[in-house]
């Protein structure tokens, strides 16, 4: 991808879009981006199916995967969430997470795009976080709901100023879980083709470029582990951020 | 107490699978008795991020940048539609800082 008879390292050419599925998928404008939401949500179904199908007591390991993932994030929902309200959002927060999940993980695979490196698809993931958080509180509260930006035990006088404080506060929710997920899947790559291309510019020199060659090439292996683990954290982070403002909503204060 | 292997006294089929087992455990003497509600406010308590120093630091500078996004982004809007350019974007830039250290304090605040 980069560095192709050039001595320049294109670390964002990566991120560029073209139309996926040849001459229909270029008239619909159908991505690569697009193909790969369409596989992670396929790699999920076949995850839960597949995983599912044997119905063994003891479970083997596509089974346990299943399982582990629906126990995990059941558990979260009813912990932060709270018992009864937990189960009502659980279908959403699991479809979210793994959704989220299998994005970053595909994106680790060389020729795979990461649809979740751009910002346009996690903020609309995090806007309808935001969105229904803020239609679960509505429903739940009524116009009760606003006094959830007016901190408690605050000098009337300071009320108006703390309204607006919050107000922005409430807001920044929807950059902050955006901008978190986008950043870091994006500078994990950006260091992953930067490393990549040190290879293949650095073994081009000869016999004195192979020693640091080898070098980038194990720091790119150490990355992809720690993009495995960059990958799983932020889609539980995801979730987690989810389940706490959804309790916020749920509760109140 | 009579030894009983699960079936009819368990506490109700809504607790995951690793609860039952704890609790089993723990009546069964195998385990100390869970810490009570340590896991719900330590989930709260740093929205599940750990205790990695770079979580933390990429946390608070996400955290202050997005409030101050949001807050230029209104005062702009707003000074757009009234006519007022550089006053409501002055004024909400400072709101802007206050919140995200507001963030901040919901995230790290001791909890009482």
């Amino acid at each position: 991808m980069a560095a192709e008879g050039s001595n320049s390292i294109d670390a964002l050419g990566q991120f560029q879009l073209h139309s996926a599925l040849g001459p229909i998928g270029a008239s619909v404008n159908f991505t690569q981006s697009n193909l790969m939401m369409v596989i992670a949500g396929l790699g999920v179904l076949a995850l839960l199916w597949l995983g599912m199908k044997p119905r063994a007591m003891v479970p083997g390991r596509l089974q346990a995967a299943a399982e582990m993932g629906y126990e995990t994030i059941m558990s979260m929902c009813t912990e932060t969430i709270g018992g009864h309200e937990g189960r009502k959002f659980f279908p959403f927060v699991f479809t979210l997470f793994f959704f989220i999940l299998f994005g970053n993980l595909l994106g680790v695979f060389p020729l795979f795009f990461t649809f979740t490196s751009h910002i346009m698809v996690t903020l609309a993931l995090s806007l309808l976080v935001f969105v229904l958080v803020t239609v679960v509180g509505l429903k739940e509260h009524g116009l009760h709901w606003f006094s959830y930006f007016v901190p408690q035990g605050i000098p009337k006088a300071l009320a108006p100023l703390m309204v607006a404080i919050e107000f922005i506060s409430y807001l920044s929710r929807i950059i902050s879980l955006s901008v978190r997920l986008f950043a870091n899947m994006m500078a994990g790559h950006v260091m992953l083709e930067v490393f990549g291309s040190f290879i293949v510019m650095l073994g081009g020199l000869g016999l004195l470029g192979y020693f640091p060659a080898a070098l980038s090439l194990g720091v790119n292996t150490l990355l992809i582990g720690f993009e495995l683990l960059v990958a799983t954290l932020q889609a539980y982070v995801f979730a987690i951020l989810t389940c706490i403002y959804l309790h916020d909503a749920v509760h109140l204060h | 107490m009579s030894q009983e292997t699960g079936g009819p006294d368990t506490p109700s089929p809504n607790l995951s699978f690793e609860d039952r087992l704890k609790a089993a455990r723990s009546k069964q003497g195998l385990d100390a008795p869970p810490k009570p509600s340590l896991g719900d406010t330590d989930s709260l308590n740093q929205g599940g991020l750990g205790g990695s120093p770079w979580g933390i630091g990429a946390r608070v500078g996400v955290e202050l940048v997005s409030a101050l996004v949001v807050a230029v982004a209104i005062g702009y809007g707003l000074d757009r539609l009234f006519h007022t350019t550089p006053i409501l974007t002055a004024v909400f830039v400072p709101l802007g800082g206050a919140a995200g250290v507001a963030n901040l304090w919901r995230l790290f605040a001791p909890k009482s």
